[in-house]
């Protein structure tokens, strides 16, 4: 029987390969040492204190330390315990590690991971815990990686260790604890490769990984109303697989983007912004964006789901684009 | 080479007066250039500071980072940045250091330990740290010196960063240029406390106030704190105190402002880093005043050569706009912003 792993495991296992391949492989974080979060469990006692160190909570301080290290020489693994605490280190994200090769000339490689697990919403956080900030990375150029099964968890990370550029990894809360295949051997995916989850005619839906478990269990739920729905996970947000949206779009001429950050300029924005531009001779239906409102995602559990994507939203976007006749359309607003 | 060895050798000790002056004249030229417009934009010039870049600087090996500022042109010169390659940069052009991607505020020479000039305050402090932590772990004997003023003094990185580096003793130096201005915001009206020195001993490492007008005094402080930084014993903070003639920015005289009086100017130029050092070595009999005005041309001939140089290059092509932003691109990346070959 092939392994299974849980997709924290699988992001564990790579870290370990790379930092046994490469003693420039280092980590920086927020209580990494006593692995809070479970990813660098384990590293203290195989790698040795120089090679994981817990910062102060000071989130732009160790970001420009790591990038300090990587101009270097080192490989930083950056772990971040909370997503929205990229907010508070900005300037050394967009500012300092994204724009400094490019304005020194192309002198320097900064071969950086940042590493946000558990990103997202999770209930009772409330709003300053929970935004899905990775739209404002890829709007400022940086390689941002969003994986949502343990095998692309384990292939992704190596990839991002391994790339010479800052490369951001979302780990989302939704799916830390989803169990799947996983070779024991190294594995890396290459970056900008997305990955058609279900095959379908009907509607392509791009989902993000932390909404993907949910689109499954709602294309196989309309599939007994005789719909078929192709199941796109883009796994690499920036860069982004375009061929392959372009051609499931050319075969089903109708799209939805289900997307857990901002509605505003946000991820899905820029996906149906593309597709409007350049996939407009497929598309039978407007293009429709389901994403968070853009608001703080509220306490009370009676609340965030009204800010937050569902289920239930996706099922009626679906049967939206499918009745959409473009001359009723026009009869109606005649 | 220590401070004793600088201070009996004669050569060194020129060679630190002749960097102090060919500093004072590349940002002379700098000046005139912006004013007629061939250098676009504006520079931050450092006219008034020189001793603090060549005091620093000349106790580093080439293999030691910097990390440096907005006003950052003294520091590359004095780490040995080549003024081509520099006037070719401020110029826009492909020869210059950042290909013309980067121009005054970013000129970086990795080679020479040069991680950049920085357009925003303080934010080169963590950089530096970055690099003398990863000297720390590779146990390469480097030493990164962070260079900033009294206005990065109050950025929460530049605390962030002092805690970092007194908590993990890291081989470094932070060099704060108290010019005493922040743009036009007085110093002691926006800093409190006693000084900015002082505030090393909060993180539990040395704050010296040192002389900033004076080479030797920057010098001798610097050679103690590289000695410690080398040995392990981790970080210092020397505040030098110094002053700039010229206002925050080139063009700031067309905005007759009104924060610093005439008599405060001229009482600082009259404490001259370059008159006061040549006025030291001609006491010693290393430096007489006919040799002064034989470096002074030679530093000029230097200077336009540059400018000829920076003036005869090749412009970028148009295509280097999309180049550098990334070791691997991938398609699609860098996006543009207009995609010329749609449908």
């Amino acid at each position: 029987m092939e392994r299974q792993l849980r997709y924290l495991q699988a992001l564990r296992e790579a870290l370990m390969q790379e930092m046994r391949n490469d003693p420039n492989v280092v980590v920086l974080g927020e209580d990494v040492r006593q692995s809070l979060r479970g990813i660098t469990k384990g590293c203290l006692e195989e790698f040795g204190p120089d090679r994981i160190l817990d910062t102060p909570i000071s989130e732009a301080a160790f970001v420009g330390l790591g990038t300090g290290a990587a101009i270097s020489g080192l490989r930083p693994v950056i772990e971040f315990q909370i997503g929205t605490l990229l907010y508070v280190a900005m300037d050394q994200l967009a500012n300092q590690v994204q724009k400094l090769r490019y304005m020194t000339g192309g002198q320097a490689k900064i071969p950086v991971t940042y590493i946000v697990p558990g990103s997202g919403a999770r209930p009772g956080l409330a709003g300053q815990h929970s935004d899905h900030l990775y739209s404002m990375l890829i709007h400022c150029g940086i390689k941002v990686l969003m994986p949502a099964t343990p095998y692309d968890a384990k292939g992704l990370f190596t990839a991002a260790i391994r790339e010479d550029d800052p490369v951001v990894l979302f780990a989302p809360s939704a799916v830390m604890g989803v169990r799947g295949v996983v070779p024991v051997e190294e594995i890396s995916i290459p970056l900008g490769r997305a990955e058609l989850r279900r095959i379908g005619t009907d509607v392509t839906v791009v989902a993000s990984a932390p909404l993907l478990v949910e689109t499954l269990k709602v294309a196989t739920h309309m599939e007994q109303q005789g719909l078929s729905i192709e199941v796109f996970d883009p796994r690499s947000l920036l860069p982004f697989d375009h061929a392959l949206l372009e051609s499931s779009v050319a075969k089903t001429g109708r799209l939805i983007v289900f997307d857990d950050s901002n509605r505003t300029c946000g991820f899905a924005a820029e996906v149906a912004a593309y597709a409007g531009e350049s996939l407009f001779q497929y598309l039978r239906a407007p293009i429709v964006r389901i994403t968070r409102a853009d608001l703080p995602v509220p306490f009370s559990t009676a609340l965030d789901k009204q800010v937050l994507p569902n289920a239930e939203q996706l099922e009626h976007a679906i049967a939206r684009v499918m009745r959409y006749n473009p001359r009723l359309q026009a009869t109606t607003h005649g | 080479m220590s401070h004793l060895e600088v201070f009996n050798d004669p050569m060194a000790c020129r060679e630190a007066y002749r960097l102090m002056l060919l500093i004072r004249r590349f940002e002379e030229r700098v000046i005139q250039l912006v004013n007629t417009n061939e250098i676009a934009g504006t520079t931050h010039e450092y006219i008034g500071e020189e001793a603090i870049a060549v005091g620093v600087c000349s106790m580093l090996d080439r293999a030691d980072v910097i990390a440096s500022t907005h006003r950052g042109h003294g520091h590359i010169i004095a780490k040995g940045g080549d003024v081509k390659r520099m006037m070719a940069e401020l110029f826009g052009r492909s020869t210059g250091y950042n290909r013309g991607k980067g121009g005054s505020m970013h000129i970086a020479d990795l080679a020479l330990g040069i991680y950049g000039a920085n357009g925003i305050v303080a934010a080169g402090v963590p950089i530096a740290a970055g690099a003398a932590w990863a000297a720390k772990i590779r146990k390469t004997n480097q030493v990164a010196v962070a260079f900033f003023g009294d206005g990065g003094a109050n950025q929460g990185v530049l605390h962030e960063t002092m805690n970092i580096a007194g908590a993990w003793q890291l081989p470094m130096i932070f060099v704060c240029e108290n010019n005493q201005y922040a743009v036009t915001t007085p110093s002691i009206q926006s800093t409190a406390g006693p000084g900015i020195s002082h505030r090393a001993a909060g993180y539990g490492f040395p704050g010296i106030l040192v002389n900033g007008m004076d080479v030797e005094n920057v010098m001798s402080e610097v050679f103690v704190a590289v000695e410690r930084a080398r040995s392990g014993q981790g970080p210092t903070l020397l505040e030098c105190k110094t002053y700039r003639y010229q206002g925050h920015f080139t063009a700031e005289h067309a905005l007759k402002l009104t924060y610093r009086l005439q008599e405060e100017i001229d009482r600082w130029r009259a404490e001259d880093p370059l008159l006061l050092w040549a006025a030291k070595l001609e006491e010693r009999g290393i430096l007489t005043a006919a040799e002064c005005i034989d470096i002074d041309n030679q530093i000029k001939e230097l200077i336009e050569e540059a400018v000829s140089y920076a003036r005869a290059s090749e412009w970028p092509d148009a295509e280097e706009a999309f180049a550098d932003m990334y070791v691997t691109c991938y398609p699609g990346l860098p996006a543009r912003g207009f995609e010329w070959n749609a449908n």
